[in-house]
């Protein structure tokens, strides 16, 4: 589903230079519309910045099945559940798309995986929020999702080969994400009183993490300029999220869910939505490992490792026995 | 709950997290899989159709590719069959020599709309009503 438009990078590092006419030619080459495959040169910092970017999007798919997983025991009705798991292993398969086209640019699985599990990896900070009931999967399922797709869209449009066709493949399931989303979010809206004060509750938790997804205002993100000109980055965080907002708030708004920003409105002169302070102090607290469920989350990813791992080491080595433990 | 390993309290919304006892486990970095090699994934919607590249997998054996394949490109779609190969067995042209595919820009003598006929049969038809209206 998931990769948000903030892409964390080691401010530290060192930029070996490129070879300055190979560079010139793969600048020619991205300036045609021609996609990089992965026995191309390309430089550097495109390759490194890449790995980043497709890797956290991985992760951000493995880590964003968590929230939602956790209600498929809970979700209200046959349909429903089968929707919802559906939906989570579209995800996963999402993270395993991802990992082989970062895989093309050199890192391995296991190393990704690894860093990961250790915490040293970023992922999307929206899975690092709790989802207390029921509509909370309504309003992932619909508006992160949503987010997730003009993400996902814009870099399917990118110039690295092997992202564009996995996102392409990602895009197509996720409409299907989007409309069930919808639809359950759509069902507790139109329902009893109950449902839409759950619904809104949900709306007022989620709304600063969803005003987050995108990443920091543009004048913050310090890459920005040189990943567009490569075309790693399709859009400005600014132009993404006043995308989503366009499309979306007005969705929301006629099923009378309001959002919990009395400044939330767009400007009709610029056609820019603007939006009250969303705190981001608290971004970058998340994602430097001090949300509400960083810790959890990790815990859980472990978990499933270690009650995986006798699996993984039966396939590695055949000729091994393995016993399956109980629990 | 707090766990029995860690002592962590862990205040979570995940009916999972609640019932299981121990929960914290300690961070096993993976093994790097060297057998493993890459396969790519051709998949065949209905019998009697191509069978279209849709991708690749990493897997130890064919057997697994097969496995890891009918997941990830199988899980939608409809399909009666689907390939794996060895991605080292395939070979490749390579783009350096991919000027030696451009030819003639103009190759409309090899298409079948190259040739237009209809307008000659008409004209020809229309001087035969002519001639013999004379
Ligand atoms: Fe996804
Ligand atoms: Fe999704």
């Amino acid at each position: 589903m998931y990769g948000g438009g903030y892409v964390f990078s080691d401010p530290e590092h060192q930029i070996p230079p490129d070879d300055p006419e190979k560079l010139a030619e793969f600048e020619a080459r991205i300036d045609r519309g021609e996609k990089i495959e992965p026995q191309d040169w390309m430089p550097y910092e495109y390759r490194r910045q890449l790995i980043r970017l497709i890797e956290q999007h991985a992760h951000s798919e493995i880590m964003g099945a968590l929230p939602e997983g956790a209600w498929i025991t809970r979700a209200p009705g046959f349909k429903r559940k089968l929707a919802l798991i559906a939906k989570v292993q579209d995800e996963v398969g999402h993270a395993q798309l991802l990992y082989s086209a970062a895989e093309t640019l050199g890192k391995s699985r296991a190393d990704m995986v690894n860093d990961l599990l250790s915490g040293k990896s970023k992922y999307s900070n929206v899975f690092n929020y709790p989802a207390k009931t029921w509509a909370d999967v309504a309003v992932i399922g619909f508006l992160i999702d949503a987010a997730a797709i003009v993400n996902q869209v814009a870099n399917s449009k990118g110039s690295y080969g092997p992202y564009c066709r996995a996102l392409e493949r990602i895009c197509y399931e996720e409409s299907f994400h989007l409309k069930q989303g919808y639809d359950a979010f759509v069902a507790l809206a139109t329902g009893t009183k109950s449902q839409r004060a759950m619904l809104q509750d949900a709306v007022n938790r989620w709304y600063r993490p969803i005003i987050h997804f995108f990443g920091p205002p543009d004048q913050e993100s310090k890459h920005s300029k040189q990943l567009m000109r490569w075309k790693v980055k399709m859009a400005s965080n600014d132009d993404m999220r006043n995308q989503f907002l366009d499309s979306y708030v007005p969705k929301v708004l006629e099923l009378d869910i309001t959002f919990p920003d009395p400044e939330l409105r767009k400007d009709p002169q610029t056609g820019r939505w603007q939006f009250g302070d969303p705190d981001w102090a608290e971004f970058y607290r998340v994602i430097n490992g001090d949300g509400p469920c960083n810790a959890e989350r990790l815990a859980v990813r472990r978990l499933a490792e270690a009650q995986g791992r006798w699996i993984r080491q039966a396939i590695m080595n055949p000729q091994q026995s393995v016993t399956i433990p109980f629990a | 709950m707090i766990d029995d390993k860690s002592g962590i309290q862990w205040n979570s919304e995940d009916p999972r997290v609640q019932r299981l006892g121990t929960f914290f486990a300690d961070f096993h970095p993976l093994q790097q899989p060297e057998e493993w090699v890459t396969y790519e994934v051709f998949h065949q919607r209905r019998r009697g159709e191509q069978h279209v590249h849709v991708g690749s997998v990493h897997a130890p054996d064919p057997e697994l590719a097969l496995v890891f394949a009918k997941e990830q490109f199988a899980r939608r779609q409809h399909c009666s069959s689907l390939w794996v190969v060895p991605s080292s067995q395939i070979h490749i042209s390579g783009y350096e020599n991919e000027d030696m595919f451009s030819t003639t820009p103009d190759k409309t003598y090899r298409e079948a709309s190259g040739y237009r006929l209809r307008h000659k049969i008409s004209s020809y038809k229309q001087a035969q009503l002519h001639e013999s209206d004379r």
